[in-house]
């Protein structure tokens, strides 16, 4: 499903990502763990393609992402070559990004009618089923500012969902909400995870969250994927010391 | 001949001739501010053009009107065109000359919108023409209607550099009433007074607008 293949990323001379090699199957969970500055959201950000590779490429749905075919060579994507490709992919971003202009309904059904080219029946009646699923469906006709950042947050998830990614990017998706709204996001995504088979690469802190979500950890240190595997043994046994030190601060945070 | 210093008759005599003269000045402000207003928007988003090629010229274009005087431009184009008529060459200049500075506004505005609303966009596959009509400029241009009321204000007030291009705005008809009459004090008086009367509420209501969205 995704594929990245020898992928370098620098931001001026700092080297974010260092030649990374990973896939993630169909329906499959991936959370990225690491300290901050890894890369783990890097990589999220390149396959919204809000950033471009520096080396390697990467796939999705064995198609080039970050590249077009010109006869048979790869060369860097253009913009219009982007817009078809980034369809696949959905995002929800770590500040909840809605549009504060317009109404709850009107930021989810924007996309499908202005992309999918749904019509306004259809992309209301999709929009106000995922907005009923995050529940938030008595809240359609109010905008965003009036609600609480879980409220908004939940929001985004039904805006991201609408425009049926096979690819879900969750990039620390309850880091800026008070801590008593994070439970209501992670138990919509859990819901979510259970009830369909949409592939999920999440970026977050919520240990508890990744372990009863994901079918594999990727631990992140230094651009690299230092150690991977299923959530219980990457959580009750780690291998690799970095594994351990990170887990253990992170752990005794809580 | 009345040769007190303020004589009422003038002031009968002249301003229906002022009045007229206004019509004037209100229409150059009202064709100068749409140009203003919209030429204003093109060249702000043009100057996020993806490339370089049109970035670079707009530039110099809005950093050359804003730093020649706005009497100079009338004169230049007054006289490189002279097949157009005056007023159309005045609100025109008055419109371009302001639309480079309200280009700059409108800048700001579209600087201010968080990166994070652009990023939402593309996550979206939304493309770029509809990013700017539906998430982008509303945003922005929310933020600086105060700013672009104060440079119609700003404008209105610039309409008697007209009268030097021979544009019959309300100046214009004071000046030639005055010489004809060797009576100037009367005259512009009055024409200082219809421009305060009428800018002075248009800037309440600018500032009125201003509270209401929070600046």
């Amino acid at each position: 499903m995704v594929l990245f293949e020898q992928v370098v990323k620098r931001f001026g001379s700092n080297i974010v990502l260092d030649h990374l090699d990973f896939s993630v199957a169909q329906g499959e969970r991936v959370t990225l763990i690491g300290p901050s500055g890894s890369g783990k959201t890097t990589i999220l950000r390149l396959l919204m393609t809000l950033e471009k590779v520096n080396g390697g490429v990467v796939y999705v749905e064995g198609q080039p992402l970050s590249h077009m075919k010109r006869g048979s060579q790869l060369v860097p994507a253009n913009e219009r070559y982007l817009r078809t490709v980034r369809k696949k992919i959905g995002m929800v971003f770590q500040q909840f990004n809605l549009f504060p202009n317009m109404k709850v309904l009107d930021n989810v059904t924007e996309a499908p009618i202005h992309v999918l080219g749904l019509s306004k029946e259809e992309a209301v009646d999709r929009a106000k089923q995922l907005l009923d699923l995050v529940g938030l469906g008595d809240r359609i006709n109010q905008h965003p500012t009036s609600l609480s950042g879980g409220q908004q947050q939940r929001v985004a998830i039904a805006r991201a969902l609408a425009m049926q990614p096979d690819v879900l990017l969750l990039d620390e998706v309850t880091s800026a909400l008070d801590p008593e709204l994070v439970a209501d996001v992670l138990n919509v995504l859990r819901d979510i995870a259970q009830s369909t088979t949409i592939t999920m690469l999440i970026v977050t802190h919520e240990m508890q969250f990744a372990r009863d979500v994901s079918n594999r950890i990727l631990m992140f240190d230094k651009g690299r994927i230092v150690e991977e595997g299923q959530p219980d043994k990457i959580f009750s046994n780690p291998e690799h010391e970095r594994t351990q030190t990170f887990l253990r601060a992170v752990l005794e945070e809580r | 001949m009345n040769t007190s210093i303020w004589d009422w008759t003038v002031v009968e005599d002249v301003i229906p001739l002022l009045l007229k003269g206004f019509a004037v000045t209100l229409l150059a402000t009202v064709v100068g501010s749409v140009i203003a207003i919209l030429l204003g928007l093109l060249l702000a988003m043009a100057r996020r053009a993806p490339t370089r090629l049109v970035r670079v010229p707009v530039r110099a274009f809005v950093e050359f009107v804003r730093s020649t005087p706005l009497l100079v431009q009338l004169f230049t184009v007054y006289v490189l065109l002279p097949s157009l008529s005056p007023f159309v060459i005045g609100a025109s200049v008055l419109g371009i000359h302001y639309a480079t500075y309200m280009s700059e506004v409108y800048r700001a505005g579209i600087d201010g919108v968080p990166k994070g609303q652009w990023e939402a966009a593309t996550a979206l596959s939304m493309p770029r023409g509809r990013t700017w009509q539906a998430v982008i400029l509303p945003q922005a241009v929310r933020n600086v209607l105060p700013a672009l009321g104060n440079y119609i204000i700003s404008m209105f007030k610039d309409t008697p550099f007209l009268a030097v291009i021979t544009v019959h705005e309300m100046v214009f008809q004071a000046q030639e009433y005055g010489s004809d009459h060797f009576r100037y004090l009367e005259v512009f008086t009055l024409a200082a007074a219809i421009f305060l009367i009428a800018s002075y509420p248009t800037s309440l209501l600018v500032r009125r607008l201003e509270k209401r969205l929070g600046h």
